[in-house]
């Protein structure tokens, strides 16, 4: 079997091949929901309408895509850079902590004099600086000795997911909350105000949005975003072009763990008012396959933030009514990573048998 | 009668729209040594890689030794008997000599390797031939002649009785070529036919018996050696008769540009120790050597991409600027030796690599903003300028042809962003390493017409390339590069080719008569 | 210090110092196996996963213990062969690809046990694996057969890889595919090849953890093991003697870091006993980085026919 590059790739497959995936996908997973023993199309149709069939499923998608949305922006980022963060995971919560830090533990320090508006962007900045900080040493240990980033900020994660387990258990710990293991509460001044009332969608979905075309315009129009470019396509290539690299690797782990960073403080502030050890269900890995279903595009992070969000929300709300698991939506979103990096192989290349 | 070994019939083979190989018949006889010529992009390459199975051709056949090749399989080229010695060396560094030779040469399915039997064939054929070669050492440690060496025992090792040599002395000295020339000698002797890739006029003359000439994709000539001239060769090559490049001798140098003294860099792959040279407004200074003696260090030191440990560099009188974006600031142009992997980003699109070198500088950049007005109307003007042809400044770089992404390179090097049609403002200093390697002859010439262009408006040149007729020909003072050192530079008229080779190899260079250049 | 004498002199923790080495043995020379042809594979995580859940579904359904094993390598070989297509066939990222692989086949494996076990208080379980009381030799005695499995692994693919035709065909195509194509070798068949193995070894090492070290199905038991192999490789020198010896090293801390919790001193907070292993690996990491001689051609695609 050999791959025969195409020569001329028409924009109608670029667009049929992630459609065609996921369709794809689709096919596959019925084969487990019949497994599961239940009817697929009122499975589908369950799924579906869980995640976008009514005013309330759109909302709660929403706000399930807002986390993605910033941990798809991340691994967009880093991945742009060919830095691999898989940490994302670890750096939301180590943003969320800091965010609660910051926002929540104020007895008797007089910090809670400082007025709002400030504090607020205090509490953003640390948990940008949280996830930055904690992404930066993995990528400089790539620079500069060549370890592999992936296995180090995989196993960053789970350092991380302990610390925040021992830092609930001591010195974060509400007192208030009858031994269930969480943090201290943000001040409810702190906390982002919901977009549509009687929802949970929040202003968190403004932030993401914003930065998604922040991320976008950074790419496409400044000097950073084509060091960026360039360092992830070629190094070489960008070091003689006079691009700094080791340099722009640092400003792109900081980037991106500021973003995984937002995304927990982001779910702090609009979401639940405080961490708990369960607050992520694998958010940073989530934004992983967004990312590449948004073949690495910014703006596409959002679309691809709300599909993947619809998928699991509608996954719970169907589970509840028929009974298939919701491990099914995890299924989905990682077939559809698999289908998508085939389809869009595919639209590159032919394949021909010998 | 001369029995025939391998016959191929009608070989055609496209690559899209590009006929790579169009109807080729050619006959290879016992004992012969048959050379293929043609520019790069003739074809050569593609007919070999048929040959030896690496790509299935379109149309025709092959017969070897009287029997029908099963097409694109490696393996039924090897028991058919050929055997190959690629131009880049298909070798593992980590590995030992035999492990290399030997490896494939067993069915994969036995329990145990029967090492001491394959050690001794490997001293048997490497006597049988003249090449010695220590079957235990790491592959990585070994010097390029040797690594030719194993390359070569690799395929007598698997009993070939047809040997295809793809450009075998771009990487030698001119002893080690001769040296290898011996060797094929050797093999002819015992009854061995030689397939001899080369785009080498001279070489090919001396060394076949018969020359087939391909062009464009087809085979347009062949001829016996004896008696065919190289301007006959060269004019098959490219279609019509073309001067044979003659000297321009540089007006008269000026200042002094660019001067390293006592030069070392960090122990690596490639180093330089303690080198000097001046490089002088008005004049090219042209580096001879075997590609691997330092020409990378030099080149990436006035680059911007290497560091100097001791010793100094002057640029204009002051130190020269770390960074690439400064050097080109300073009017320093830079040629890099490998123009996919090094000179372009090919996933980026074309007018970004167009300004990629000055895109700091305030013409193309505010701050933290790319001016993207101004950057896209230089490329423009770079891809009319240097006639850029084959993709537009929104395709990715990579789909331009090795021609014109060198054309690319070039113009960004030399047309300079404050350029106007009324005046135009020269690098100082143009660093041009390998610049003609793997272009054809007319990018080769346009190449060339460029830097002594540039060289005639007043830049210094410096001028890497392991071809030694165009260092002779375009350089007016010739230095040569052995192991990290570089000898004293003299005018090109006072050295000999024989003078050159030693100092290649390393012998300290005496002084001979003067004698003509042209080989 | 008198703590650490005491548990050292214990034979007990030496018997679990190798119970827990077992799986981050038969998984490093899985991983070996994969990286020494070339081909990087982060779905161990995942295959870990499914290895433990279908090898013990395969016990649960009334399989004898070594068909569940034989079920959970043929899981791990059949996401192999998935991670081969998609990195050698289809020379697609093969970080993204493995981490696909990873993502589907635990997502797979939880899927299947909430389907077969909806609603349960408990995780049922099964009779695992007996103690080896055959053996003569102390320590070893109280291991599992897997355990033996996985130690006599270490020699077989040491020989495996230095002493056969297929083994140095492994090696050439890790180190310069092209050379092999040359050699008449099928850069694709022995990748493959390798892939399917490394996976089917992985797969066993996932079944070791429900068939052996525990008798039931938890989720997130596997608990990042996947990806400390993958470390271990790199601090092995892709070499399955020191395979053994860094699992052995890991094992080792981890067991003690389990005794020390446990010794009542209790000076520092559990989390930060648990966070040694995962602490030791980045350290071992960045300590072997400039060293590292990488089989040349890892990670990077092979397309055959663009030279």
């Amino acid at each position: 079997m050999r791959l025969e590059k195409r020569h001329r790739q028409s924009a109608f497959a670029l667009v049929l091949a992630p459609v065609g995936a996921v369709a794809f996908t689709m096919l596959v997973s019925a084969l487990l929901v019949l497994w599961a023993g239940a009817p697929v199309t009122r499975t589908y149709g369950l799924l579906l309408q869980g995640g976008f069939g009514s005013v309330f499923a759109l909302s709660e998608t929403l706000t399930r895509a807002i986390p993605l949305i910033l941990t798809g922006l991340a691994a967009t980022v880093a991945f742009k850079a060919r830095l691999f963060n898989i940490g994302a995971e670890g750096q939301l919560y180590a943003g969320a902590l800091a965010a609660v830090a910051v926002g929540g533990l104020h007895s008797g320090t007089g910090f809670d004099q400082v007025p709002m508006p400030l504090l607020f962007a205090l509490m953003m900045l640390a948990a940008a600086l949280a996830g930055a900080l904690l992404l930066l040493g993995p990528a400089l240990m790539k620079q500069r000795l060549g370890v592999d980033e992936v296995v180090t900020t995989l196993l960053l994660n789970f350092i991380v997911l302990l610390l925040v387990s021992m830092m609930l258990d001591g010195p974060m710990k509400d007192p208030t909350a009858m031994g269930w293991p969480q943090s201290v509460a943000l001040i409810g001044d702190l906390e982002l105000s919901k977009l549509i009332a009687q929802t949970r969608v929040h202003s968190g979905l403004l932030w993401g949005a914003g930065l998604a075309l922040g991320v976008w315009a950074l790419m496409k129009y400044t000097v950073l975003g084509f060091d960026i470019r360039a360092v992830g396509a070629n190094a070489r290539a960008a070091a003689f072009a006079g691009v700094p690299v080791t340099r722009t690797v640092a400003l792109v782990a900081m980037l991106s763990g500021a973003l995984a960073g937002l995304a927990g403080a982001i779910e702090v502030a609009g979401r639940t008012g405080y961490v708990t050890l369960d607050m992520s269900p694998g958010y940073g890995y989530s934004g992983i396959v967004i990312a590449m279903l948004a073949a690495l595009h910014p703006l596409g992070v959002v679309l691809a933030s709300v599909f993947v969000a619809g998928v699991l929300v509608g996954a719970d709300s169907m589970s509840r009514a028929i009974g298939v698991p919701t491990y099914i939506a995890d299924v989905i979103v990682a077939a559809s990573l698999i289908s998508v990096l085939v389809a869009t192989l595919l639209t590159q290349y032919r394949v021909r048998w010998k | 009668m001369p029995d025939t070994v391998l016959k191929l019939h009608g070989i055609t083979k496209r690559f899209g729209r590009l006929v790579a190989n169009d109807d080729i018949s050619l006959d290879l006889r016992r004992g012969e040594v048959l050379a293929l010529l043609g520019e790069n992009g003739a074809g050569k390459s593609t007919l070999v890689s048929i040959l030896f199975g690496h790509y299935l051709a379109d149309a025709g056949d092959i017969t070897v030794f009287g029997q029908p090749l099963a097409p694109g399989d490696p393996k039924a080229s090897l028991a058919a008997g050929i055997g190959m010695v690629h131009q880049h060396f298909t070798l593992a560094d980590n590995l030992s000599v035999l492990d290399n030779v030997m490896m494939g040469s067993e069915p994969l399915w036995l329990a145990f390797t029967r090492k001491r039997a394959a050690r001794r064939r490997l001293d048997e054929v490497a006597r049988q031939f003249g090449l010695s070669v220590d079957a235990d050492a790491r592959v990585g440690s070994l010097s390029v002649g040797e690594r030719q060496r194993v390359e070569i025992l690799k395929a007598l090792y698997r009993g070939a009785r047809i040997l295809i040599l793809d450009e075998p002395t771009a990487v030698l000295t001119p002893q080690e070529s001769e040296a290898l020339f011996v060797v094929l000698a050797q093999m002819v002797a015992q009854g061995l036919s030689i397939i001899f890739i080369s785009h080498k006029l001279a070489e090919v003359l001396r060394v076949s018996q018969r020359i087939a000439v391909l062009r464009g994709g087809k085979l347009v000539a062949q001829a016996q050696a004896r008696g065919t001239t190289q301007a006959q060769l060269a004019q098959w090559m490219v279609g019509h008769a073309i001067d044979v490049p003659r000297r321009r001798p540089a007006p008269h140098a000026g200042q002094t540009v660019c001067e390293l003294r006592g030069v070392s860099t960090a122990p690596a792959r490639e180093r330089l120790l303690e080198a000097s040279l001046t490089l002088r407004s008005g004049e090219i200074v042209a580096i001879a050597g075997v590609s691997g003696n330092g020409q990378v260090a030099l080149a990436e030191l006035l680059s911007g991409t290497r560091a100097a440990i001791g010793g100094e560099v002057h640029f204009l009188g002051r130190p020269l600027p770390a960074e690439p974006s400064q050097l080109v600031a300073q009017g320093v142009a830079r040629i890099p030796e490998d123009r996919h992997a090094v000179g372009v980003v090919g996933d980026l699109p074309v007018w970004e690599n167009a300004v990629s070198e000055r895109l700091r500088s305030t013409a193309f950049s505010r701050g933290f903003w790319v001016r993207r007005g101004a950057a896209r109307a230089h490329a423009q003007h770079i891809l009319s300028a240097f006639d850029v042809r084959g993709a537009g400044a929104d395709a990715p770089a990579r789909a331009l042809s090795g021609g014109n992404m060198q054309k690319l390179i070039l113009g960004r090097a030399l047309l300079h962003p404050a350029s106007t049609a009324v005046h135009t403002v020269t690098p100082r200093l143009i660093v041009a390493h390998q610049p003609t390697w793997g272009l054809d002859i007319g990018a080769v010439a346009y190449v060339q017409e460029q830097l002594i262009a540039a060289r005639d408006a007043g830049a210094a040149v410096l001028l890497i390339s392991d071809d030694l007729d165009e260092v002779l020909t375009l350089g007016d003072q010739v230095a040569v590069i052995h192991a990290g050192h570089l000898t004293d530079a003299r005018p090109a008229t006072a050295w000999t080719r024989e003078a050159i080779g030693l100092a290649m190899a390393g012998a300290p260079a005496g002084m001979t008569q003067p004698v003509e250049v042209a080989a | 210090m008198s703590d650490l004498l005491d548990i050292l002199v214990n034979q007990s923790f030496w018997i679990a110092v190798l119970r827990i080495a077992t799986p981050l043995i038969l998984g490093t020379l899985g991983v070996l196996l994969c990286e020494r042809a070339g081909v990087l594979n982060l779905g161990i995580e995942g295959i870990l996963v499914a290895g433990a859940f279908t090898g013990w579904l395969a016990v649960h359904a009334g399989a004898p213990l070594w068909l569940g094993v034989a079920t959970a390598a043929a899981t791990g070989a059949a996401f192999g062969l998935l991670h081969a297509g998609l990195t050698v066939g289809l020379a697609l990222s093969q970080h993204v690809s493995g981490l696909g692989v990873t993502l589907l086949a635990t997502a797979l494996s939880y899927f299947g046990y909430r389907v077969r076990f909806p609603k349960v208080d408990t995780p049922p379980t099964i009779t695992p694996f007996g103690e080896m009381d055959w053996i003569a030799i102390p320590v070893l005695a109280q291991q599992t057969p897997l355990t033996l499995f996985a130690l006599v692994m270490v020699p077989v693919i040491g020989y495996m890889l230095y002493r056969t035709p297929v083994g140095l065909a492994v090696r050439m195509v890790g180190e310069n595919p092209q050379a092999a194509e040359g050699q008449g070798v099928s850069v694709a068949a022995v990748r493959t090849g390798a892939i399917v193995a490394g996976s089917a070894l992985m797969g066993v090492a996932g079944s070791f953890l429900t068939l052996s070290a525990f008798n039931a199905f938890f989720f997130n038991m596997v608990n990042g093991r996947g990806w400390i192999c993958v470390a271990l490789v790199v601090f092995a020198s892709w070499r399955p003697g020191k395979a053994l010896l860094g699992a052995l090293l890991f094992a080792f801390f981890d067991a003690l870091q389990l005794r020390l919790q446990q010794s009542g001193e209790a000076a520092l907070p559990y989390q930060m006993y648990l966070m040694l292993p995962y602490v030791l690996s980045i350290v071992a990491l960045v300590l072997v980085a400039r060293k590292a001689s990488y089989p040349q051609a890892l990670m990077k695609p092979y397309r055959k026919g663009e030279r």
